[in-house]
């Protein structure tokens, strides 16, 4: 259950639009069911009525597809974002891939996103969904109605989420809110806690998993060089499938490590691997490391702080301690 | 298989242009004994490593990879191996959590006049890594002869 509801965003999107505000909406457009609201471009009230949907599926992070629709035309772009998904703008815009002066930002509150794979786990065969703020009821196609309880099948970012903050906006649609405590680390630092050998084994049983369809690496909004390593024919990692626990290793670690210290913990990449590999365990662990060595960084939460791996000062940590220092508290 | 007593591990050590590589060199003409397993792979700058050369390293079949710069205060660049020295420590942990055995990795900072520090940290290195055997958990098994 979202606080405000579609017919509002719509509202917003037609009065931008006709007022000449902007001239096309970036947001949420109803997929063939019901919970897979994808990306897209709205340029008249006609289109809005007809595709532009919102709701507790809204979860695509929109930000990544102003790169590539503010350079396509002139005029501005209005796009409908959550809290979450604004950290992800401030980083572009650090990295200069957005112009500011292209985007109006409207800010949509969020009460947490369903995550679809969880629920079709929950119930076979969904062919509607009615949410409210405690339970979810799923209409399936052969079980009749089976209700099961919203936050069991909130998303993991959800559940852990950072803030429900705006922190880049042009216009509110709904209340404002806060940068919320969470505990999003906890699972990291229980990995941290086991042995090397618990921890080859926990990792080698989700990356050997990875089908290498680079869902992750395309959905990623810290991810935008026009060439990637990834997409290199003579570097041996080009897309394929791995062929060995190495080649897995290889390729989560440099996607990891590619986005260090400005990925943001949107967990788009969690969200949309097909294979339900944690991906956020690796992007928190660096992220926690961060915030450990060289004192707290939230990529994005503001525009045009020096990330982490670009700065440095005299009296770090030497590698060997950094690796060391966990031992200390286990 | 292989002979685990008479394991002699492949250590892959890139070694800065201006200080380590020299402190090779002086640790060689000073007729310092270390393992001839340790393939020097000369970069300009302790910051000229990449992530990946360390895992393709790994993947050639390395046992330990080592990276050698100037000391801290001394690059010839000013400050690349300070930026070294933090993305060194992210990678160095990110293995350490996937659970790849630690004493495969190291950075060390040799100048140009510490030829025998250099010789003492390569024996000690292929120590370590000679008491961990062969690397296993971030092997190709395709690139095994
Ligand atoms: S989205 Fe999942 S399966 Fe696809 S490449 Fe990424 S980790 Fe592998
Ligand atoms: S790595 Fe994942 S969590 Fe981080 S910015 Fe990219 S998609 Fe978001
Ligand atoms: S020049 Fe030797 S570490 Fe930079």
């Amino acid at each position: 259950m979202q606080e405000v509801m579609r017919d509002k965003l719509v509202a917003k999107a037609k009065e931008l639009l006709t007022g000449g505000v902007v001239t096309r909406v970036l947001g949420w457009k109803r997929g063939e069911f019901c919970y897979d609201l994808t990306p897209g471009i709205f340029k008249s009230a006609d289109e809005l009525d007809k595709e532009f949907d919102f709701g507790d599926f809204a979860a695509p992070n929109l930000s990544k597809y102003l790169i590539d629709e503010t350079r396509k035309e002139d005029g501005k772009v209005a796009v409908f974002m959550k809290p979450c998904d604004t950290y992800s703008f401030n980083q572009l815009l650090t990295e200069h891939r957005i112009d500011r002066e292209k985007v109006y930002v409207i800010g949509v509150p969020c009460e947490g996103m369903i995550d679809n794979k969880k629920l079709s786990a929950a119930a076979d065969g969904i062919k509607n969904v009615a949410v409210d703020y405690e339970n979810v009821v799923v209409e399936t196609l052969w079980d009749g109605n089976v209700t099961v309880p919203r936050e069991s099948v909130l998303a993991e970012r959800c559940l852990n989420c950072k803030s429900k903050k705006h922190v880049a906006l042009d216009e509110l649609v709904g209340y404002e809110d806060e940068i919320t405590e969470c505990n999003r680390f906890d699972e990291v630092a229980r990995l941290e806690a086991m042995t090397p050998e618990e921890r080859f084994e926990f990792w080698q049983g989700e990356l050997s998993r990875c089908i290498r369809c680079n869902a992750c690496r395309d959905v990623c909004p810290a991810c935008t060089c026009e060439k990637c390593v990834f997409d290199n024919p003579s570097s041996g990692v080009e897309s394929k499938a791995p062929s060995d626990s190495f080649e897995e290793k290889m390729f989560h670690i440099i996607r990891a490590f590619h986005v260090t210290g400005r990925c943001t913990d949107c967990g788009e990449c969690s969200r949309v691997c097909p294979q339900n590999i944690p991906l956020h365990l690796l992007n928190r662990k660096f992220i926690k490391d961060i915030n450990e060595l060289w004192g707290e960084y939230q990529a994005g939460a503001e525009v045009g702080s020096r990330a982490p791996l670009v700065n440095y000062t005299f009296d770090d940590m030497e590698p060997s301690e950094a690796v060391e220092r966990g031992d200390k508290n286990a | 298989m292989q002979d685990v007593t008479n394991f002699k591990p492949l250590i892959v050590a890139f070694c800065c242009n201006w200080c380590s590589y020299a402190g090779a060199d002086l640790a060689g003409s000073n007729r310092l004994a270390y393992p001839a397993d340790v393939k020097i792979i000369r970069v300009p700058c302790s910051c000229r490593v990449n992530p990946m050369f360390i895992l393709r390293a790994f993947q050639r079949g390395a046992d330990g990879v080592i990276i050698c710069g100037c000391h801290p205060g001394d690059c010839h660049y000013t400050s690349g191996n300070y930026y070294a020295r933090r993305r060194m420590s992210l990678l160095f942990s990110m293995l350490d959590y996937l659970g790849i055995e630690r004493d495969r990795t190291r950075v060390e900072w040799v100048s140009a006049a510490e030829g025998a520090k250099f010789a003492a940290t390569m024996n000690d290195f292929v120590e370590k890594v000679t008491a961990l055997g062969p690397n296993k958990r971030l092997e190709d098994l395709r690139c095994k002869k």
